[in-house]
């Protein structure tokens, strides 16, 4: 069962890097995987597994960057964003 | 944290084979990439459990249908992203070159306009209809196009599989 939010430990941590995804979502999963398998430090949340308001202020959060909350959304240093499964444009928002 | 009981893969099996036939009798394909599409499947029977009907995996629900009409699966993006990019929104289905392995599947932008306007917030008028003898409406699916002269709408679109709610006035 995936968890609703929570952190992984990577040795690539000189970001500070949220993921928001949806727990039913293959290119969500795919990103996440993505970002483990280069050992990025990361918080994530699951939009879809929260409910009522704690929803609305993350959908808020998201919409913030990415005005069609689509997922995956990836937020970097609270100052760039990534939408979809793009591995190039992770490693470059990264530095990888 | 959860709520929900897991899916059996017995459950994903079916409505993956189901899926499939229902897409190749129709000109459709599921997308090849077998682990991935059963994900995807698993996803659509989690929302079915969570809402009541199976919305695209990849987008977030309301849980007020009304609302999602739109991204019931097959949602009514589908085929224009089969024509622009090769494959919907979430990958679940892919065009024929997608199979014939000459074009890639990738993740695509979204398609699904704000809401306020989306399909199932246009006004149920009729359009002005050209001058003809018939005087029966025209529907329209609003996932595949669909068209049929009749008094109401089919319960399920002979083409996509559709659900009756998700015709249009075309006429």
């Amino acid at each position: 069962m995936t968890e609703a939010t929570g952190s992984v430990q990577g040795s690539h941590n000189e970001h500070h890097v949220k993921f928001y995804g949806l727990s039913t979502c293959i290119w969500c999963k795919r990103t996440r995987q993505f970002l483990e398998s280069q050992g990025v430090n990361f918080d994530f949340a699951y939009v879809d597994l929260f409910h009522g308001k704690e929803r609305e202020e993350l959908v808020a959060e998201i919409r913030r960057w990415n005005p069609a909350t689509s997922f995956p959304t990836i937020v970097v240093d609270d100052a760039q964003c990534v939408v979809g499964y793009k591995p190039e444009q992770l490693k470059e928002a990264l530095g990888l | 944290m959860s709520e929900e009981s897991t899916i059996s893969s017995q459950k994903v099996d079916a409505l993956y084979e189901q899926l499939d036939r229902e897409a190749e009798a129709s000109g459709y394909h599921l997308n090849p990439d077998e682990e991935f599409t059963r994900g995807l499947v698993e996803g659509l029977l989690t929302n079915e459990q969570r809402y009541g009907y199976r919305a695209c995996p990849c987008r977030l629900a309301t849980g007020e249908k009304q609302k999602d009409l739109d991204i019931i699966c097959p949602c009514d993006y589908r085929d224009p992203d089969l024509v622009d990019w090769g494959a919907c929104y979430c990958a679940l289905y892919v065009s024929d070159e997608v199979l014939r392995g000459e074009r890639e599947v990738q993740s695509i932008p979204e398609r699904r306009p704000p809401e306020g306007q989306r399909p199932q917030d246009r006004p149920a008028r009729a359009p002005e209809r050209p001058g003809g003898e018939s005087t029966l409406p025209v529907w329209r699916c609003r996932v595949c196009g669909y068209l049929c002269a009749r008094e109401k709408p089919p319960g399920v679109c002979p083409i996509c599989k559709a659900k009756q709610d998700r015709f249009e006035r075309f006429w």
